[in-house]
């Protein structure tokens, strides 16, 4: 058995399309946002590596061309954020300074707990791209010397919280403005807080779309500055 | 033909991406520099939305997919994450909260100035 899947080319990422649509299924019967089809998958990713005791390098030797997609995948955000452009140029200034304070306060909170905690450098750097998009922030790990599979699993948490703590911290907040609540949302919660964004109305969804792909660049940039410190 | 040719330009920005990462001596993911060209290159008109738009809108479709291979790898990166779990948990939840609270809280009070504004200048 071991054989067949460190010599398969396909059985990696067939297991992890089953298990994401299982997600998939779970979130339509269940309708919560704890049932993130990503959660599911990986979690029952894990589960069937774990039970059947296969190896994660055997598991991976197929399943690395799933993320061999992953680049590709990165510039196409290019195509979303440039369908939102006629948006971002009415309210320009506005909207990049938000974000931009957005992430600044991101990636200094992250400063101070790793400060509190007593992170490592590389604990610390793994945690910085916490709040932008999988594909954006595990790079920037990457690249920073970050724990990788522990960024992915921080940024997927993130924007389960922010999915499900979303609306009752703007009410909290009094953040009534439709494109202050899509900001609010795409710059802290990324994708996964895009789509209760998009629950809220056309202008949050569409504010919050275009956070993610502009908190990730800005967060490229100062994550590498903000790196130093510790 | 559509698809081939969708995946092609795609790629091909791709690779460049990666060269441009080969070249400059910053840690910039290699993909960022993609996505910075392809907007570039949609902003110049020197590609149209048709040449990329359904191949991207598939990728991105199917983006969450390719991120389980990465977070399965938390099986081999547990003995880094069990005795920093508590602070991770703190840190991931605490910073979330106060990013979100703190972004929607400044965005609407400059949203309110620079409309302000225009009704002023009007």
């Amino acid at each position: 058995m071991r054989e067949f899947i460190a010599g398969s080319a396909t059985f990696g990422v067939v297991l992890s399309l089953v298990c994401y649509y299982l997600g998939v299924l779970l979130k339509k019967k269940f309708n919560s946002p704890i049932m993130n089809p990503l959660l599911i998958g990986i979690v029952l990713t894990i589960i069937f590596l774990l039970v059947f005791k296969v190896d994660y390098e055997d598991y991976n030797s197929s399943a690395k061309y799933l993320s061999w997609l992953l680049t590709p995948a990165t510039v196409s955000l290019a195509i979303p954020l440039y369908m939102e452009l006629d948006r971002l140029r009415k309210n320009f200034k506005a909207i990049i300074l938000s974000i931009f304070v957005g992430t600044v306060i991101s990636l200094a909170v992250i400063l101070v707990f790793a400060l509190i905690f007593g992170f490592s450098h590389s604990q610390y750097v793994t945690f910085l791209p916490k709040s932008i998009t999988t594909a954006i922030g595990m790079s920037i790990s990457e690249e920073l010397g970050g724990i990788k599979a522990i960024t992915v699993a921080a940024i997927i948490v993130t924007g389960i919280l922010g999915n499900i703590i979303g609306e009752s911290v703007l009410k909290l907040c009094r953040v009534t403005d439709p494109i202050a609540k899509g900001l609010a949302m795409g710059t802290s919660a990324h994708a996964i807080g895009t789509a209760k964004a998009m629950e809220m109305g056309e202008v949050e969804g569409a504010m919050s779309s275009l956070s993610i792909v502009t908190a990730g660049i800005i967060t490229v940039i100062l994550a590498n500055v903000f790196a130093m410190f510790i | 033909m559509k698809y081939l040719k969708q995946f092609g330009i795609i790629l091909l920005v791709t690779c460049i991406g990666e060269l441009l990462r080969f070249i400059i001596p910053l840690p910039i993911p290699g993909s960022i520099y993609g996505l910075v060209l392809m907007l570039a290159l949609l902003i110049g008109k020197v590609l149209k939305l048709e040449d990329v738009k359904d191949t991207a809108q598939f990728l991105i479709a199917i983006m969450p997919v390719m991120f389980i291979p990465a977070a399965a790898g938390l099986i081999n990166s547990w003995p880094d994450l069990q005795p920093i779990l508590i602070p991770a948990l703190v840190t991931t939840a605490v910073s979330t909260f106060i990013v979100m609270a703190a972004t929607g809280i400044f965005a609407q009070k400059i949203m309110h100035r620079s409309s302000k504004e225009e009704n002023n200048h009007a």
